[in-house]
């Protein structure tokens, strides 16, 4: 089966940093990937492109077979417009470290209201849609608090819940418990185990958890400088991996 | 001392009240007229062509640049050169709108800039048009911690408004003027002038600091 996610040699560079260097990278449909490495190397700025967040350099990005930042007119290969980026970005969702929750709505309109705007649902429609997902990241009685008086964890399964209910083929989860208390991690991760059942799903999930990368993930990614230095089976990479400077990586982040 | 008559100071203070609407009138449509100009110039200066940012802050620039006087001067005796004469109401406010619009533009970007970017990414991730981001997310959140500033700015374009005056707007300071070169008795008609501004100010800041203490809630 065709990969769902397919990066071509892609570079980015901010200024003369050069971030992305040349990165191939392949995620099949419902795979569910952790990427891993050190500060630095560049794993959100692979989300932040798939997201369309950030332009690249360079290289290629497909998703779900059709190209991201290019689009054909006319036969001819063009930039992408803005109507093809809002239909290629139908596809995907992300959630972030800071959570990004709408502070001026509540937690049920933070989830109704792009339902409603960008997916044109019906006020019925939307919040029915709206209060599943928040029963289902177990904040049915939060439907009427505000972000602002909400702790971390509970945000950041707000974040989940409306990325989720626009029902996006790709979900990205860049650093979604880095931010939180300690004791707040394990709820958010609960929801993520969740959803690492859903089998249709395609997970990529930038993380420091690395029982939980191994518990969860089917391939593991090691990052550095802008590439990938090691790929495969959490069991592999994480007990038995192939390049030194993995293994020190894993050494530094298991220590410490 | 000044001599001064109190009952000829009550026998005008009618007249000056009347006036004083006509100040009220320019000071809330010129308002008006400077939070709609200064959105669409804010809007100007950060769209995505560099074919519309630079002339809209050239324009900005130009305006901020020169007096308030000047630019009504030229909307009022030149522009009818051109076909357009409007009148000296509409001109005054038109002029004085269109002059703290740039002003304005410069408080609602400082509001924009103020809402993390984190936000504009997490409507662009739920694929939000950035038109509706703006609307629905930006702005909502850009605007209420400068409600203080703009208002302030209503103070300051209010007490600006005798300068209609040398456009012949009859408010409140024509109609001291004119009343006192007919007996050319100043003091009264001035101090009644600067007695409603001051009040007029006073219950407007207070105005400034109630909401100030809403919005901090
Ligand atoms: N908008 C930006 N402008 C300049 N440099 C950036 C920007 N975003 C990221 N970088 C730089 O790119 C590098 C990779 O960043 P990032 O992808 O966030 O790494 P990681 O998520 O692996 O920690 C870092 O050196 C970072 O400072
Ligand atoms: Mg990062």
């Amino acid at each position: 089966m065709s990969p769902i996610i397919k990066l071509t040699n892609v570079c980015k560079s901010f200024g003369s940093l050069v971030v992305l260097d040349g990165l191939d990278m392949e995620v099949a449909q419902g795979e569910k990937v952790a990427l891993i490495g050190p500060s630095g190397s560049g794993k959100s700025t692979v989300l932040r492109t798939i997201m369309t967040l950030e332009t690249i350099s360079g290289g290629e990005i497909e998703i779900d077979g059709e190209a991201l930042w290019h689009m054909r007119r006319n036969g001819k290969l063009v930039a992408a417009d803005e109507a093809h980026l809002r239909k290629m970005r139908s596809k995907v969702g992300m959630v972030f470290q800071q959570f990004n929750l709408f502070p001026h709505w509540s937690v049920l309109k933070n989830v109704v209201n792009p339902l409603r705007t960008v997916l044109g649902l019906s006020a019925q429609d939307a919040r029915a849609r709206a209060e599943e997902l928040l029963a289902l990241v177990g904040l049915k009685d939060k439907l009427n608090a505000y972000p602002g008086n909400l702790s971390g964890g509970q945000q950041q399964r707000v974040a989940i819940a409306r990325a989720l209910a626009m029902r996006p083929r790709i979900m990205l989860f860049d650093e979604v418990t880095s931010a939180l208390d300690p004791e707040l991690v394990g709820e958010v991760l609960n929801v993520l185990r969740l959803l690492a059942h859903e089998h249709d799903l395609t997970m990529i999930m930038v993380t420091h958890q690395m029982g939980f990368a191994r518990e969860i993930a089917d391939r593991v990614l090691f990052f550095e400088k802008g590439r990938i230095v090691e790929a495969g089976k959490p069991d592999k990479v994480f007990t038995n991996p192939d390049s030194d400077r993995t293994r020190a990586f894993l050494n530094a982040v298991l220590q410490g | 001392m000044i001599p001064f008559d109190f009952d000829y100071a009550r026998s005008i203070l009618p007249l000056l009240l009347e006036a004083s609407l006509v100040t009220i009138a320019a000071t809330v449509v010129s308002f008006a007229a400077a939070l709609a100009g200064g959105l669409v110039l804010v809007l100007g200066m950060r769209a995505p062509f560099a074919a519309v940012r630079w002339p809209v802050w050239a324009v900005v620039q130009f305006i901020r640049s020169t007096p308030l006087l000047v630019q009504l001067y030229f909307l009022f005796f030149v522009l009818p050169g051109f076909g357009i004469s409007l009148s000296p109401f509409v001109t005054g406010v038109a002029g004085m709108g269109i002059h703290y619009s740039c002003y304005i533009a410069e408080v609602y970007r400082a509001g924009l800039e103020s809402v993390h970017k984190g936000q504009w990414e997490a409507a662009t991730a739920l694929n939000y048009r950035k038109s509706a981001a703006m609307v629905q997310i930006i702005l909502p959140q850009a605007i209420p911690p400068i409600i203080p500033v703009l208002a302030n700015y209503m103070i300051a374009m209010f007490k600006d408004t005798p300068i209609l005056a040398s456009i012949t707007v009859i408010e409140l300071m024509q109609t001291a003027n004119i009343i006192a070169s007919e007996k050319f008795l100043y003091v009264e008609p001035m101090t009644l002038v600067g007695l409603i501004f001051l009040a007029m100010s006073l219950v407007a800041s207070a105005c400034v600091r109630l909401l100030q203490g809403r919005l901090a809630r």
